[in-house]
């Protein structure tokens, strides 16, 4: 009559590392990439040349920089809608400057100070005064693309430095661009900050349960304060990287690039409404869009078409895990 | 893994959808890229190029463009043309400079590339091909008038704004060739401001002040519109003629109420037939595009090039109660 006692094992993970890697939906996505690579190789017998594959991440590289920002900040629960229009409006300055005799650093410097600018006013408004995000992004959207189309109105700034052209022109190594550099060097910090940091983990609470966060003693407002200004930030590096491969500033520059940097984001597997989703996902993501557009592109589909085609993409990628699974459920029942 | 397996597998179905292109590598293949796609100037430009392509005989047309009129879209369809490498790219620009490193990348690559309707700047193209000239558009627009008055009459001109650009430099090259039309007396010129109710107001007033008048001539898509009206509202269909420059689209109904009896304006299914015919010179042929060149453009006789390597096709082409109906859906 003794009691033996009896050990049970309780598993702190539900499925082991390799099995969660592989139902992951940055899995799924992998998969749909190199199933579309391959569909591609066969459709055009262009599409397997490294210089056509080099000119084709320039679909996608300055759209992702400004997605790897996106991302966190819609982790947070936030968005911003006016990630084009500061393009527009940190282009603008930049063309400003070079009337004015700016070398290439100045127009760095200055692409990258606007897009902080903006980003700061947007974070002003959203952080401090308390208002809906997707309402002050969408008047800031008009607003800065607004102030771009006064300065040049019919007009176009033309005529930069030489030197300024390495960014969106130039080549590392062979098919590696400059753009494509600085892609992985961005995807690399945003990766770190987001999986590896406090800052990353103080996100991802923020975005599950904004109140529970800020009695957890994380400053909410800063954080989201943070956010904004890095994707005003990335949006100068990609203003900085657009103006320089166009070679000229026109107010009419990257517009509706905001809707496809946040369908991006959202491919990526990251959720709309704030708290999950991975850098590597939407390094993924960056590269199904530029691998379908591109692949499209050599077919001679026209763009009309081809936004039918990432649409249904979009909300099949979304949609299939979600039927997958009410579909597993039935059976059980 | 169903998931994986049913979404490859769609994926793999879509791709077989999308066909296999016929890959038709003899054909001379020329790109004629439109500002956006679904614009009828466009859709009749591509019309000619089949045109062209079919004269021709061995000549692929690849008609494309962008979704939205953006340098970036176009950028985007330039690259992909480049990837194919097409024989010749033929484009009308969304954006004079922003075009030029693309455009310059696929003259490096050996690809013939030339610019028609709207123009890329010298060094990212080898020609350019405008659809008429100021010489020409200012001698058509006289004699679209002087040809109903045969006896000779009293002509006003209703332009646009007194600093427009274009409609001051025709106005002068008409002037200069007046002496071509004797009998024909321009009495008045008044600016509409390209203002749908002032070109009105300003017509009524022409045809107050001057009770002869012959005709009015606006060479201005807004002006001929509003003249149009003027002349109906005022009863004076049949003895004053509208002409000058104007949309098919927008004046078909002053074609059937007899207020203009023609106007001209360019012709885009001419455009895409020639820009098709001097890609394929340039890219087959040998042709040079260099100031100066003659270069062949089937019939519609051959381009003479600029100092900037810019060209004229031909005199506006002129519409009337014969064939407005043919283009007034196109554009």
């Amino acid at each position: 009559m003794t009691d033996t006692p009896t050990t049970r094992h309780i598993p702190d993970r539900l499925n082991s590392r390799a099995v969660r890697i592989f139902k992951s939906w940055e899995a799924l996505l992998l998969a749909v990439a190199i199933a579309i690579f391959v569909v591609n190789s066969f459709a055009s017998p262009y599409f397997l040349n490294v210089w056509n594959l080099s000119d084709a991440t320039f679909n996608f590289t300055e759209k992702a920089m400004i997605a790897f920002a996106m991302a966190l900040l819609i982790i947070s629960g936030e968005i911003d809608l006016s990630v084009a229009s500061i393009i527009a409006l940190a282009s603008t300055a930049m063309g400003l400057a070079m009337q004015h005799g700016a070398g290439t650093p100045e127009l760095v410097a200055i692409g990258l100070t606007v897009g902080l600018l903006c980003g700061a006013f947007n974070g002003f408004f959203v952080t401090i005064l308390g208002l809906p995000s997707i309402v002050v992004t969408i008047g800031t959207m008009s607003l800065f693309r607004g102030v771009s189309y006064i300065i040049l109105g019919d007009d176009s700034f033309r005529g930069y430095p030489s030197s300024f052209a390495w960014f969106g022109q130039g080549y590392i190594y062979w098919v590696f661009t400059v753009e494509m550099l600085l892609f992985v060097i961005i995807a690399i910090i945003y990766a770190v900050l987001l999986h590896k940091s406090n800052f990353g983990r103080a996100i991802y609470a923020i975005g599950n349960n904004p109140t529970g966060a800020l009695f957890s003693g994380i400053r909410v407002q800063r954080v989201k304060f943070i956010l904004f200004l890095l994707t005003g930030l990335m949006s100068g590096v990609a203003a900085v990287c657009l103006t320089s491969r166009l070679g000229s500033t026109r107010p009419s520059i990257a517009s509706g690039m905001e809707l496809e940097v946040i369908t991006m984001v959202v491919l990526g597997g990251v959720n709309i409404l704030g708290g999950s989703g991975t850098i590597p996902g939407v390094v993924i993501a960056a590269f199904v869009m530029g691998l379908v557009t591109f692949g499209l592109g050599l077919l001679n589909v026209p763009g009309i078409v081809m936004s039918i085609f990432i649409g249904l993409l979009l909300i099949g990628v979304i949609a299939l895990p979600r039927l997958w699974a009410m579909a597993a459920a039935r059976r059980k029942a | 893994m169903s998931a994986l397996k049913k979404l490859t597998i769609s994926f793999a179905l879509a791709g077989a959808m999308l066909g296999a292109p016929a890959f038709a590598q003899d054909d001379v293949r020329i790109a004629i890229v439109a500002k956006a796609l679904g614009i009828g100037f466009f859709e009749a430009a591509a019309k000619g190029a089949e045109e062209a392509a079919d004269e021709l005989g061995n000549v692929e047309i690849i008609y494309t463009g962008p979704t939205d009129t953006t340098a970036e879209g176009q950028i985007e369809v330039i690259n992909s043309l480049i990837a194919q490498n097409v024989d010749a790219i033929a484009i009308s620009a969304n954006d004079t400079d922003a075009l030029v490193p693309a455009l310059k990348r696929a003259m490096q690559r050996g690809i013939t590339v030339i610019s028609w309707d709207s123009g890329v700047a010298p060094e990212g193209r080898q020609l350019h091909l405008n659809p008429s000239s100021n010489p020409l558009i200012g001698n058509m627009i006289i004699k679209l008038a002087a040809d109903h008055l045969p006896d000779g009459g009293e002509v006003a001109l209703l332009s646009a704004t007194t600093t427009s650009t274009n409609q001051n430099i025709w106005m002068e090259e008409m002037n200069a060739v007046m002496g071509n039309y004797p009998g024909i007396e321009v009495v008045a010129t008044v600016y509409g401001d390209d203002l749908a109710d002032k070109s009105y107001r300003e017509a009524i007033g022409l045809m107050q002040s001057y009770p002869e008048l012959d005709a009015i001539i606006a060479p201005t898509s807004v002006g001929i519109v509003a003249a149009a009206q003027a002349v109906v509202d005022a009863g004076k269909v049949g003895q004053v003629n509208v002409t000058g420059l104007g949309l098919p689209s927008e004046m078909a109904g002053a074609i059937e109420s007899g207020a203009s009896k023609s106007f001209a304006i360019w012709n885009p299914i001419d455009l895409g037939y020639s820009a098709t015919m001097l890609a394929y010179e340039l890219s087959q042929n040998g042709a040079e595009a260099a100031p100066g060149a003659e270069i062949p453009m089937g019939r519609m006789g051959n381009l003479s090039l600029d100092e900037k390597s810019e060209g004229a096709m031909a005199d506006p082409f002129v519409y009337d109660a014969s064939n407005i109906d043919d283009f007034k859906s196109i554009f």
